[in-house]
C-alpha cells in the first residue's frame, strides 16, 4: 500500500473516532439515565483515545504534524470523517443507532486491519478491537431492548432510516487506494452480514436507501460546527501550552 | 431498579425498648465510633437530616456536572479533552452513588430527581454561576474540588455508614480532579499574558462563590450541637472555611495570582485568616433561585429528563417483558 493511501486511511480512521467520541462526550451530564451517562462518557474517552493512537502513528511514522495540531488546527476540508460521525447529538434513538452501525463497522474493519501489512496499524487495530467489542455489545443490547415496545421501536426505525445512507457512506473507497489490502466493498459486505440478522430479529426493517458519500466532499455543516466548537480554545493561541 | 420501600426505616423491628432507650443506644453506638446502618433504629430528625444532606450532595454532583460539561467540547488538547470528560463523568458517577445512599433512607431515585426539578431539593449554590472561559474550568476543578474535598474528608468520618463509605471513593476521585484543575491553572499561570489574564479574571469572579461554598457562619447553636453530637456535622462552616484558606491561599499566591479581597491576610499569632465576608444576603437570593444560572441549570436537567422519558418507559416495559416466559 503506498504511503499516500496509508496516510489517507489513517486520517479516515482517526477523524471518525475523534468526531464520534466528541459527539458522545456531549451526552456527559444529560443522558436519559445516569448509568448511560457514565457509559457514554467512557466510550467517548475510548474513541478519543483511539483517535489519538492513530494520529500518533501519523505523526511518528508518517511524517504528519503532532496529534494536537492534527485535531485542533486542521481546517474542516482537511478532515476525512464520514458524515455519520459528525451528526449532531439529537434524540437518544439516533445516538444508539449511530453507535450500533458505527461500532459494527469498526468491529469488522479492525478485524481486517489486525492483519494489515503496516505493522503499527495492525498493532493498534488489535488493541482497539478488544475495546470496540464491548462498545458493539452495548449498542447491540440497546437495539434489542428498544425494539420491545411499539413506541420505542418506531422511534428507532425512524432513526435507522435517517442514518442509513450516512452509514453506507462510511464505506467510501479512499482516494489513491487501488492497491489497498482490504477493499471497502468487502468490508461493507461483512458489515451487512453482521448487522442484518440482528436488525431483522429485533423486528426492524433494513432500509433500501443508497449511500451518501461525504469523506472527500465539501465539509458538511455538522463537521464545520463541530470543529469550530472543538478548536475554539486551542486556536486562541496555537503556539501556547494549554 | 431495586428500591427500599418508603416506610423502610419504620419497619425496623419493634424490640419493646422505649424511645429514650433507643436514643441512648443510638448515641452510645456513635460515641463508640461505630457506623449507623440502614437497618438500625435512628431518630427521625437524624434520618431526615442525613437524607437532606446526602440528597443535596448528590444533586450538587449532578448539577455540578452541567457548568463543566459546557466546556468538554472546547477542551483544547487531547489530554484536556480526555481528562475533563473523565472528570465530569466521575461527578455523575458520584451522583449515582449518593442517590443510592439516599435510597437506603427511603427515597427512590425518581422522587429525588422530581424534587430537584421542582425546586424542593437544593444543590450547592456555587454551581449557579457561569463558567465564562477555559480558565474557569481550571479554577473550578482546582478550587471548588479542593473545597469539596476538605468538607468531604470530614464527612467521611461521619456516623452514617453508607454515606461514609461512598465518600471514601468520592474523595479518592476528587483528589485527581484537583490535580487536573491545578495542572490547568499552572499551565495558564506560566503561559502567555492572555492566558494569565484569563486565569486571574476567572479567579476574581469565582472567589466569592467559592468562599460561600462552605455556607454562612453557623449561629443556630442548638441545632448545630445536636448534629455534631450525632456526627452528621463534624465542624462548623467557619472552621472548614478557615482550613480551606489556610491550605489554598498560599498556593494561589505562589502562582503569582492575586485574590480580590484587600482584607485577606493571616494573623500569624492566632493562625486565623481574616477576610471580607461574602455577601450572605446575595447568597440567600441565589439559593432562592435568583442567581445568574439557576433557571438554566434546572432547565437543562429538565430537558434531559423529559427527552429521556421515552427511553426509561421502554426500559421499564422491556424489563417487564423479559420476566414473562415466552413459551
Amino acid at each position: 500500500m503506498n504511503q499516500v493511501a496509508l496516510i489517507d486511511l489513517l486520517f479516515r480512521l482517526a477523524d471518525d473516532e475523534l468526531l464520534v467520541g466528541h459527539r458522545n462526550s456531549e451526552w456527559t451530564g444529560v443522558a436519559p439515565i445516569i448509568e448511560e451517562d457514565i457509559a457514554f462518557s467512557s466510550m467517548a474517552q475510548d474513541e478519543m483515545g483511539h483517535a489519538l493512537a492513530y494520529y500518533t502513528i501519523l505523526h511518528e511514522r508518517l511524517g504528519q504534524a503532532p496529534p494536537d495540531q492534527l485535531a485542533f488546527l486542521r481546517e474542516p476540508h482537511e478532515f476525512r470523517n464520514a458524515a455519520l460521525t459528525a451528526l449532531p447529538r439529537r434524540d437518544w434513538s439516533e445516538t444508539i443507532v449511530r453507535q450500533f452501525l458505527y461500532d459494527a463497522a469498526e468491529h469488522v474493519r479492525l478485524e481486517c486491519y489486525a492483519q494489515h501489512p503496516f505493522e503499527p496499524l495492525a498493532h493498534v487495530a488489535r488493541k482497539i478491537h478488544g475495546e470496540e467489542k464491548y462498545h458493539f455489545l452495548h449498542a447491540r443490547t440497546w437495539m434489542t431492548r428498544l425494539a420491545q415496545t411499539d413506541e420505542s421501536r418506531q422511534r428507532m426505525q425512524v432513526a435507522i432510516g435517517i442514518l442509513w445512507p450516512h452509514a453506507l457512506g462510511m464505506f467510501e473507497t479512499g482516494q489513491s487506494e487501488q492497491d489497498a489490502p482490504f477493499d471497502e466493498a468487502s468490508i461493507m459486505e461483512a458489515w451487512l452480514a453482521l448487522i442484518t440478522p440482528i436488525l431483522v430479529e429485533a423486528g426492524y426493517q433494513v432500509p433500501s436507501s443508497t449511500a451518501i458519500y461525504s469523506r472527500y466532499a465539501a465539509p458538511t455543516p455538522d463537521r464545520i460546527e463541530l470543529l469550530a466548537a472543538m478548536q475554539k480554545v486551542y486556536r486562541i493561541d496555537p503556539n501556547a501550552e494549554w | 431498579m431495586s428500591v427500599l420501600p418508603l416506610n423502610y426505616y419504620s419497619t425496623v423491628e419493634d424490640d419493646g425498648r422505649s424511645e429514650e432507650e433507643k436514643l441512648l443506644a443510638f448515641e452510645a453506638k456513635i460515641n463508640r465510633g461505630e457506623k449507623i446502618e440502614p437497618t438500625d433504629w435512628m431518630p427521625e430528625r437524624y434520618r431526615k437530616q442525613v437524607m437532606r444532606m446526602v440528597q443535596n450532595h448528590g444533586n450538587s454532583e449532578i448539577v455540578g456536572a452541567l457548568p463543566e460539561r459546557e466546556w468538554i467540547p472546547h477542551a483544547p488538547t487531547f489530554k484536556r479533552k480526555l481528562a475533563l470528560t473523565a472528570k465530569v463523568q466521575d461527578e455523575v458517577g458520584h451522583a449515582q452513588l449518593l442517590y443510592r445512599v439516599v435510597e437506603t433512607l427511603g427515597k427512590p431515585r425518581e422522587v429525588i430527581i422530581e424534587e430537584l426539578l421542582n425546586g424542593t431539593a437544593k444543590y450547592s449554590n456555587v454551581f449557579n454561576y457561569a463558567p465564562e472561559t477555559w480558565a474557569d474550568v481550571g479554577v473550578i476543578a482546582w478550587l471548588i474540588d479542593a473545597a469539596a474535598i476538605i468538607r468531604q474528608l470530614l464527612l467521611r468520618e461521619g456516623s452514617y455508614g453508607p454515606y461514609s463509605r461512598a465518600l471514601k471513593r468520592i474523595c479518592y476521585e476528587e483528589s485527581f480532579h484537583l490535580k487536573h484543575g491545578y495542572d490547568i491553572c499552572v499551565t495558564l499561570a506560566l503561559g502567555t499574558s492572555t492566558q494569565r489574564e484569563m486565569l486571574q479574571d476567572a479567579l476574581n469572579r469565582w472567589w466569592e462563590p467559592i468562599l460561600g461554598f462552605f455556607g454562612p457562619p453557623d449561629n443556630d447553636s442548638v441545632h448545630t450541637s445536636e448534629l455534631m453530637r450525632w456526627r452528621v456535622k463534624l465542624k462548623t462552616n467557619d472552621a472548614i472555611r478557615q482550613e480551606f484558606l489556610d491550605q489554598y491561599v498560599p498556593k494561589i499566591w505562589e502562582l503569582g495570582l492575586t485574590l480580590p479581597d484587600p482584607k485577606l491576610c493571616k494573623d500569624e499569632q492566632t493562625g486565623v485568616w481574616h477576610y471580607t465576608e461574602p455577601d450572605w444576603d446575595e447568597f440567600k437570593r441565589v439559593i432562592q433561585g435568583h442567581g445568574p444560572c439557576n433557571a438554566k441549570r434546572i432547565a437543562v436537567r429538565r430537558m434531559a429528563h423529559e427527552d429521556g422519558e421515552w427511553v426509561r418507559r421502554a426500559l421499564a416495559a422491556a424489563e417487564h417483558n423479559e420476566s414473562i416466559p415466552v413459551h
